[in-house]
């Protein structure tokens, strides 16, 4: 859990330098979701994690907040064990 | 509605020796460049054609040749080195972000080509013998020549600059965007628009929700059209133009809005960008008070349009296949980044 915390806080303190991420603040309200940046976010957690985040997947409250993000990692990897 | 576009070559990428010029350079340096050669190369370039070079030669000698002929400034990203030529050619297309399928390889020698053929199938590979028809090959004229397609290699030469900033650049992505001072400009299509609007259906597939390409006259009816709106988008910033890189269509019943096309050239993926069109939509909607939703057709390069739709807060309401329709409450719509300043043209 912590682990991945960090590495998900690593990734996004590539976009949201000024500020630091709290664990359930929303990405989304911040102004900087761009599809470049989703499209990164999606392939850093499929690559860095080895889920594969499919067409159902996608659903915003998926990726909010870094909560959310962690808790939907755990359930793919769930899945897949 | 849609019609099978025969495949046209983005790019051209060149042998050296015997290829563009007779001779082998590190046997000899007095080479001669084959007849009619810049000929060619200057007619694939107005067309908007890119070039590029893949050969086995010393980086510096052969550079040197090529400015020695005045032809340096055609070539984006040379990749001259002792690398098969298949990995070379895979460097300048991602170096220049276009698919495989759009690149055509010019060698003398069979060995090289069929390593091209090879690893990389969807290569146009030809043989010298084919230069005195090439730009008289269907692949190699575009059914248009615009005035982006004219600026095209110019362009990608102000990307080169742009990049460079970028790897220079310490602070974080954002910082860096705002210093470019972009300004994305979107206007209804007019009639000079139209072939641009046309090469940008047929030439767009990673940042393209549906791939519905529409002809000239086509298009022309829409931006008359009562029940469309069809808008094209341009970015600049302190570099110089990017030039008309985004596009959509919106079908507009009384009650619902169908957008049934969005698209950015690749060019701009970097920027940021894409979600601006789409935030623009949506407010236009709200402010007509009507449904919106929006069409898709997923392909295995897509996937970025997809995720575009799903995080501005469209959802799936209806799928068949690779055909979703998605559709907007219209409750969130994000403002436009700092980075950049959004110009709306009547």
């Amino acid at each position: 859990m912590e682990e991945k915390i960090i590495k998900i806080k690593a990734f996004l303190a590539k976009f949201f330098r000024k500020h630091e991420l709290q664990e359930d603040e929303d990405i989304f309200a911040l102004g900087f979701v761009n599809s470049l940046f989703a499209m990164q976010l999606v392939m850093f957690l499929e690559k860095e994690f080895g889920i594969v985040i499919d067409n159902k997947d996608l659903d915003l409250n998926n990726f909010r907040t870094i909560k959310a993000i962690v808790a939907f990692v755990d359930h793919k990897l769930n899945l897949a064990s | 509605m849609e019609k099978k576009e025969e495949k046209k070559i983005k790019c051209v990428i060149w042998d050296l020796d015997n290829t563009i010029w007779i001779g082998t350079l590190l046997e000899d340096s007095r080479v001669v460049l084959r007849e009619g050669i810049v000929e060619i190369i200057k007619t694939l370039d107005s067309r908007g054609i890119l070039q590029s070079i893949a050969s086995k030669n010393e980086y510096k000698m052969a550079m040197e040749k090529l400015e020695e002929f005045g032809i340096s400034q055609y070539f984006l990203y040379p990749q001259i080195n002792w690398q098969p030529k298949s990995a070379s050619i895979k460097k300048i297309v991602e170096k220049i972000n276009i698919g495989m399928d759009t690149i055509a390889f010019i060698d003398d020698q069979p060995f090289e080509r069929e390593e091209v053929r090879h690893s990389l199938p969807d290569v146009l590979c030809l043989d010298v013998t084919v230069l005195a028809e090439l730009l008289d090959l269907p692949e190699m004229n575009p059914r248009f020549i615009t005035e982006d397609s004219k600026i095209r290699r110019l362009m990608y030469l102000s990307d080169l600059e742009r990049e460079r900033q970028e790897e220079v650049f310490t602070g974080t992505k954002e910082e860096f965007l705002a210093t470019l001072n972009m300004v994305f400009t979107i206007s209804p299509v007019k009639e000079g628009d139209l072939q641009r609007a046309e090469e940008l259906t047929v030439r767009t597939h990673q940042l393209n929700t549906t791939g519905y390409t529409y002809s000239y006259e086509e298009l022309d009816n829409f931006r008359r059209s009562k029940d469309h709106k069809l808008f094209i988008a341009s970015l600049e910033d302190k570099f110089g133009t990017y030039g008309k890189i985004g596009l959509a269509l919106i079908e507009c019943r009384p009650k619902e809005w169908i957008i049934k096309l969005l698209l950015m050239s690749c060019r701009v993926m970097s920027r940021g960008v894409g979600t601006i069109m789409l935030n623009y939509i949506m407010e236009l909607a709200k402010e007509a008070n009507v449904h919106l939703k929006a069409e898709f057709v997923s392909t295995d390069r897509n996937r970025m349009m997809y995720i575009t739709y799903k995080f501005a807060g469209f959802k799936e309401i209806e799928e068949d296949g690779n055909f979703i329709v998605l559709e907007n409450n219209l409750e969130r719509i994000q403002s436009v980044p700092e980075y950049i300043r959004l110009k709306v043209v009547d």
